[in-house]
């Protein structure tokens, strides 16, 4: 069980930039414009530290979240998709003529009670 | 006068060292507009090579901007104002059109603010001056402030003509020479006033650069040749360029959007007057910009006793909006900026529906007729639920708005300030206390009292919290491009006595 998963169509988007930049993360912003939407960066490009959550891997792809944010988003499972657009961030996909964005659900009951109950 | 899709020529370049000039690789992007999918032109897909050719421009040309007089740079900011407001009508048709918003909006708003935001830096700059203090009878302290030198400057979709024109002329009318790059979303008026201005300044003073995010952004602000980097946009971005800066111990300035409270108090209904009509505007201002405004007043607190009287009233008044061309002038509500900005919303009323938040009108998209079939149109909508919604606490960017009740001062206190973000919040009232305690307790850097949605130059805009830092709009952005120059002069003939 995760808590992301990823849509075919983004998953293929994710291969071809990840032959071309080597490894990846996602992290999702939150503020105006581009945000509210996930960003694909190159691994070693960001700072990361125990104040970034990790909610899952797709496609050996870490996906990361402030954990300010994730205490409002924990409660719901999140599907990485992909469409036409046009976003102005550093988010790799974009010369792409693409952008990734997050389709959410409420977790199942099951899914609850094993991501938040748990442990972490 | 009727306003339709301007004239573009099918390619346009960059702006370095005072001409227009292809991208060295000679790629580049198209551009097109939200109102009905259309092509606008190409624009320069430009790469580190051509920010570099940028950056050599400003570089070379700092020194002597630098030492220019404040009486030139003020006129020579006071002819772009006058150009801009020459050409009102052209800059508000090319904005509609590259952003979507309406024609209404840009010939009221986003051009007039423009024209007034470089009209008032000029002002500013020459009535500074620095200061001098006796230490003591042999010691002269004296303070001048000196600009950085080349700035970098990252800029948004949602008021493109506005948006450079907070930016350009607080950092020019200190002196420093600008790279500037506009959104991929909305190149094309940053495009327009270059070619009106190509003369008016030396050449490399400014410089416009066209691109991505990746190829284009991030080399500008993680080059070690700008000395200062202000950004307007998203968190995760901001954090990408403060580290940036962190390598290069450069100053930055950051405005990361927010999730505003919109407060109304009981007392608000007290009379059916000019007032109530006010407050019912106020709180249907999230439609304002298609919501596309870093301020948009997205969540809505009424005070329960007249929770639903007051709703039954922003609900009419919100399905009374028109969305329709926006090259009419009678429409309110235009297109979202892009495909992606319209499939984001679109997820937003999923989950939010989802989470129990209850659709009083809108919650999907608009289907225009005609020509405007392919464009990206949401309905103006309502949510109502709890704070704890994912909707009540993301920027969904939208003409949306979700409404919750309170209690009293406290809950409404509780409620504004429970979010990661702090940059604008609205109260309402007829209560002569609650209009300064109120906003006193909102930990936003804009508190619109009795108001919203007014950017008037010489009022400081900016973020508390998440949504960043530095304050625009105002003569103290102007530090924010300048380092404090202190010479401390002695006229002691004695020496210290230490060596």
């Amino acid at each position: 069980m995760q808590r992301i998963a990823i849509t075919k169509q983004a998953a293929e988007v994710l291969r071809q930039l990840k032959e071309k930049y080597g490894e990846l993360i996602f992290h999702q912003s939150g503020g105006c414009c581009d945000g509210s939407a996930p960003m694909l960066l190159e691994k070693d490009g960001m700072y990361l530290d125990e104040s970034d959550m990790l909610l899952g891997v797709v496609e050996n792809i870490p996906f990361y979240m402030n954990q300010d944010q994730f205490e409002y988003w924990k409660h719901t499972h999140l599907t990485i998709d992909v469409t036409e657009g046009r976003g102005a961030s550093f988010s790799l996909e974009i010369p792409l003529g693409l952008r990734f964005f997050i389709k959410s659900r409420l977790l199942t009951s099951e899914e609850e009670i094993f991501f938040n109950k748990s442990k972490q | 006068m009727s306003y339709s899709k301007p004239e573009f020529k099918s390619s346009y370049g960059n702006f370095i060292n005072g001409k227009f000039v292809a991208p060295l690789g000679g790629e580049y992007f198209e551009n097109r507009s939200p109102v009905d999918n259309s092509i606008i032109a190409k624009y320069p897909r430009s790469q580190k090579e051509d920010v570099e050719l940028a950056l050599d421009a400003a570089n070379a040309a700092k020194e002597s901007w630098g030492n220019t007089s404040a009486a030139e740079r003020a006129a020579l900011l006071n002819k772009v104002a006058d150009i801009i407001e020459a050409n009102l009508e052209e800059f508000a048709m090319v904005e509609t059109c590259d952003n979507g918003k309406p024609i209404r909006e840009t010939l009221n708003a986003d051009v007039p603010l423009s024209v007034d935001h470089w009209r008032y830096f000029a002002a500013c700059i020459r009535a500074e001056e620095g200061t001098a203090t006796e230490l003591d009878a042999n010691t002269l302290s004296m303070n001048i402030k000196e600009p950085l030198g080349v700035v970098g400057q990252i800029i948004p979709w949602n008021f493109p003509l506005l948006m450079l024109s907070w930016k350009l002329p607080p950092a020019l009318a200190t002196g420093n020479c600008v790279v500037l790059k506009p959104a991929e979303q909305t190149p094309a008026s940053a495009t327009l006033l270059m070619e009106k201005i190509a003369n008016v300044f030396p050449p490399g003073v400014v410089n416009v650069v066209h691109g991505f995010g990746p190829e284009a952004g991030k080399p500008l602000a993680s080059s070690s040749r700008v000395d200062k980097v202000a950004f307007t946009g998203e968190t995760t971005t901001g954090q990408l360029i403060m580290q940036y800066a962190s390598k290069n111990l450069n100053p930055v300035t950051m405005e990361l959007g927010g999730k505003s409270p919109n407060i109304f108090f009981n007392s608000v209904m007290d009379a059916d007057d000019e007032f109530l009509d006010k407050a019912i505007e106020g709180a249907v201002l999230f439609a304002f910009n298609q919501g596309e405004v870093c301020t948009c007043p997205s969540r809505l607190l009424v005070q329960e006793d007249i929770y639903d009287a007051f709703m039954e009233r922003v609900v009419a008044r919100t399905k009374a909006i028109v969305q329709d061309n926006p090259y009419d002038v009678n429409t309110q509500v235009g297109a979202q900026a892009s495909n992606d900005q319209f499939e984001k919303i679109q997820s937003y009323f999923k989950i939010g529906k989802e989470e129990g938040a209850k659709v009083l009108c809108g919650g999907e998209a608009n289907k225009l007729n005609g020509e405007f079939a392919n464009g990206f149109y949401i309905k103006p909508t309502i949510l109502e639920g709890h704070n704890k919604m994912r909707v009540f606490q993301e920027e969904i960017f939208g003409p949306v708005v979700c409404v919750t009740k309170f209690k009293d001062e406290a809950e409404a206190i509780e409620i504004a300030n429970d979010t990661l973000y702090g940059l604008g919040a609205g109260v309402w009232t007829r209560d002569a206390h609650q209009l300064y305690q109120i906003p006193r307790a909102i930990k936003a850097g804009r508190v619109w009292v009795n108001c919203y949605h007014t950017y008037p130059a010489h009022a400081p805009f900016g973020g508390y919290k998440k949504s960043g830092f530095g304050r625009e709009n105002h003569v103290m952005m102007m530090d924010y491009y300048r380092q404090n120059k202190n010479m401390l002069i002695s006229y002691d003939k004695n020496k210290l006595g230490f060596f």
